[in-house]
């Protein structure tokens, strides 16, 4: 079993074992196949001209033997019967020659033999020879038979023939049977040599084709396992990586196009990492010659705003509108450019260990204020342990979520829920506000989205915020979704995977409402959609 | 009246500055170019620099070097990236504190009357492990010879050595020698600490006098 499935893996992986095995296991059956036919047409081509031959012979002798009996028959005098039986295997032994074309049983048939009549045969050929059978078909008859059998002789020899016999009918004495055995053994000894030439050259043909397929999988598996390998190294990096082409065959041509790819991809990552390069130098560039003007505004705007009292009522609006939003201006290139730096993928995380709960109320703590102002109280329950995270980032998340949620939450309370599982830790923030038209959870994280374009510019925030908390997120390899149903308010959900190398299945908390609930919104939502169509159609 | 060292190729910025220091109180010197910084430090004595970190001639790093190579003055960098690495740079050449622009001018203040303040000095002297600490005379001996600290690392010695039992956080240190009211960058501490180490410590890397305690803080020791 061990052994089967060891051969079935490399079977798998091995493409010049399956083929040296396929043709194996095809050319022995074609070989067989052939090789069977060939002997089996041969030997019976010799068979068949030994018999005919045999056969001719056989009848000229028999005739021959009952002339003969006759002869001595009606001969002068009163010759015995075993002299007439004498003569005539001594005429057929003649006949047969010094080579022992074939030997000779004379034998009395069954309705005689009992009389203790003499019988003969040639060269100590058994009687047995010939079956009973063949021997009582003789008898009836008064024509030539015939039958394959094995010559058995006295002295042990036995040989492969063919028996030809005849009745004989001797005067006064009734009938007697003559049996001529042909041996086969030199037809038997041809035939054996064809059948051993016949499976040496199967053998060899199979072998000869066996080594031909090895080679030439080998030499062209050789090229395409290069070709493998240089594809491999490219993968890790190294994008000098070429293959040697020889030759202008097939396996050249696709070395010609593996070089040729490794080049294109080699220019464009090299034209990438400069584009890359030019962003990241293009942000810090920005981020420096942005900021200094933007400081030299900010203080003189803060001076102004300082000393507002003195000026009249419109200049010192003024001041004030030019504080706030040099203050807003601020917060906007300051996150355009951590989204750019996230586009140039050049973020990284400084980890830590935190526990999310402490963090979170630490996040309501510093957003007290606005949560005051929008009189919002916040709950918090569950807990999760400790895992590494950027610290940073995941308050900037949190801020955002929490600060979303008071905003657009009407004042009732936001609920925090803290989970965890042995793959990652969640937290949802929901809020029980207006909620989010369908289709718009998706919306949410597009850059610059506002729910509602009319009100967008009495409340805050960039429209950048939530774009940036999904960055956040998916650089720690985490999840940040959201769900919103009208009137049912907005839930967002973070998931943060305890082990950051590990891709996330599903995260410890649930989002949306219950099954019951969620399949009355279906229902509204579906009805919703039947009537603006029938609107539409009339 | 103190007096500022404007270190800043950005013209309208440094007179900007100038405003806004000398609505405060102080008086504010301005250099422009990296190369002229020593001399006119030298020249002026100021009692605290405010460095650009991206200047024409040498850049911000290499002047905060010399400067504090011959002088514990305290210097606040004004940095434009919030570049991990440029921050960690300058505070590793000497820099004692940084503020990111764009700021806002009390943000600014704030730090600078951190560092320029003088805490009410009761004539005490406080000897941890081998080192004696003298608080009016801002020096610390062993053996009665010197070792030369720059005033933000006598501070940070000194509130570790007036209480050797406690262990503080990165934060406490921050609000206890920075002056911090938020939460701000521990790595400030960390490397002010490193710098402490190697100017007190027989070997800074076993430290003995300033411990670090695993997943907490630093306290004196032993």
């Amino acid at each position: 079993m061990k052994f089967f499935y060891q051969f079935k893996q490399s079977w798998n992986k091995s493409l010049s074992l399956r083929i040296i095995s396929t043709t194996f296991i095809v050319s022995t059956v074609l070989v067989t196949i052939i090789g069977l036919v060939l002997i089996n047409r041969v030997s019976t081509g010799i068979l068949s001209a030994k018999e005919s031959s045999s056969l001719t012979e056989a009848s000229s002798a028999i005739n021959e033997a009952q002339k003969v009996v006759t002869a001595t028959d009606t001969g002068a005098g009163e010759p015995t019967l075993s002299v007439v039986v004498d003569t005539a295997v001594t005429a057929l032994a003649v006949r047969a020659g010094q080579s022992g074309l074939y030997d000779v049983l004379f034998l009395a048939s069954s309705e005689i033999s009992k009389q203790g009549l003499p019988e003969r045969g040639t060269n100590l050929v058994s009687e047995n020879s010939v079956s009973n059978e063949l021997k009582s078909r003789v008898e009836q008859t008064d024509k030539l038979l015939w039958a394959y059998t094995e010559i058995k002789y006295l002295d042990g020899r036995n040989v492969p023939g063919l028996v030809v016999g005849a009745p004989i009918q001797i005067n006064n004495v009734g009938t007697y049977s003559l049996f001529l055995l042909f041996p086969l053994d030199k037809e038997e000894e041809t035939i054996g040599i064809i059948r051993s030439a016949v499976l040496a050259t199967g053998i060899f043909l199979i072998f000869g084709l066996l080594i031909l397929v090895w080679y030439l999988t080998r030499s062209v598996l050789a090229p395409v396992r290069k070709t493998a390998n240089a594809a491999e190294k490219l993968r890790m990096g190294l994008l000098n990586e070429r293959v040697p082409v020889s030759g202008e065959d097939d396996l050249a041509i696709l070395a010609g196009s593996f070089n040729s790819m490794a080049a294109s991809i080699q220019q464009q990552i090299g034209q990438l990492e400069q584009m890359s390069r030019l962003q990241k130098r293009f942000v810090s560039d920005v981020s420096h010659e942005l900021r200094t003007p933007l400081t030299t505004v900010r203080m003189a705007a803060d001076v102004l705003y300082e000393s507002r009292d003195q000026y009249t009522g419109e200049t010192a609006r003024a001041a004030e509108l030019l504080s706030t939003q040099i203050e807003r201006f601020e917060i906007l290139l300051s996150q355009l450019l951590e989204i750019s730096r996230f586009d140039a993928g050049v973020a990284d995380l400084s980890l830590t260990s935190i526990n999310i709960k402490d963090l979170i109320e630490k996040t309501a703590d510093s957003l007290s204020n606005l949560l005051a102002k929008q009189e919002t109280p916040v709950v918090i329950t569950g807990t999760a342990p400790n895992i590494d995270l950027d610290q940073r980032r995941i308050e900037r998340v949190l801020r955002n979520l929490i600060s979303n949620a008071s905003e657009y939450g009407e004042g009732k309370p936001i609920e925090v829920e803290i989970g965890s599982d042995d793959d990652a830790i969640a937290v949802v923030v929901k809020d029980k506000g207006a909620g989010l038209k369908p289709g718009e959870s998706s919306l949410v994280f597009n850059r610059f989205w506002r729910a509602d374009p009319a009100r967008a510019r009495t409340t805050g925030g960039t429209g950048l915020g939530l774009a940036i908390a999904l960055e956040d997120a998916r650089l720690h390899s985490g999840w940040l979704d959201a769900w919103g149903a009208p009137g049912k308010g907005t839930m967002f959900r973070l998931t943060l995977p305890r082990n950051p190398e590990k891709s996330l299945a599903k995260s410890p908390l649930s989002i949306g409402v219950g099954d019951d609930e969620k399949l009355e919104l279906d229902m509204t939502a579906l009805q919703e959609l039947l009537m603006s169509e029938q609107k539409k159609n009339q | 009246m103190a007096r500022v060292l404007v270190v800043d190729d950005d013209q309208a910025l440094s007179e900007m500055l100038g405003i806004v220091l000398r609505a405060e109180g102080y008086e504010a010197l301005f250099c422009e170019d990296g190369s002229k910084a020593q001399a006119i430090f030298r020249e002026t004595k100021p009692d605290l620099i405010l460095l650009d970190l991206m200047l024409p001639g040498i850049d911000g790093i290499e002047v905060c070097k010399q400067i504090r190579s011959e002088s514990g003055v305290p210097i606040v960098m004004l940095t434009a990236k919030g570049d991990t690495l440029d921050i960690v740079k300058g505070l590793e050449s000497g820099a004692d504190d940084y503020i990111v622009k764009p700021f806002k001018p009390k943000e600014l203040v704030a730090r600078i009357k951190a560092r320029l303040r003088k805490d009410d000095l009761k004539a005490e002297q406080l000897t941890l492990a081998d080192l004696t600490i003298d608080v009016i005379g801002h020096s610390v001996k062993r053996n009665g010879k010197d070792i030369l600290l720059t005033p933000l690392e006598f501070d940070l010695l000194l509130a570790l050595a007036r209480k050797p039992w406690q262990v503080y956080t990165r934060e406490q240190l921050l609000t206890e020698v920075w002056h911090y009211r938020n939460p701000a960058d521990t790595r400030l501490v960390n490397v002010h600490v490193q710098r402490l180490r190697s100017k007190v410590e027989h070997d800074p890397e076993n430290p003995q006098i300033v411990m670090t305690v695993r997943g907490v803080g630093y306290k004196a020791g032993p």
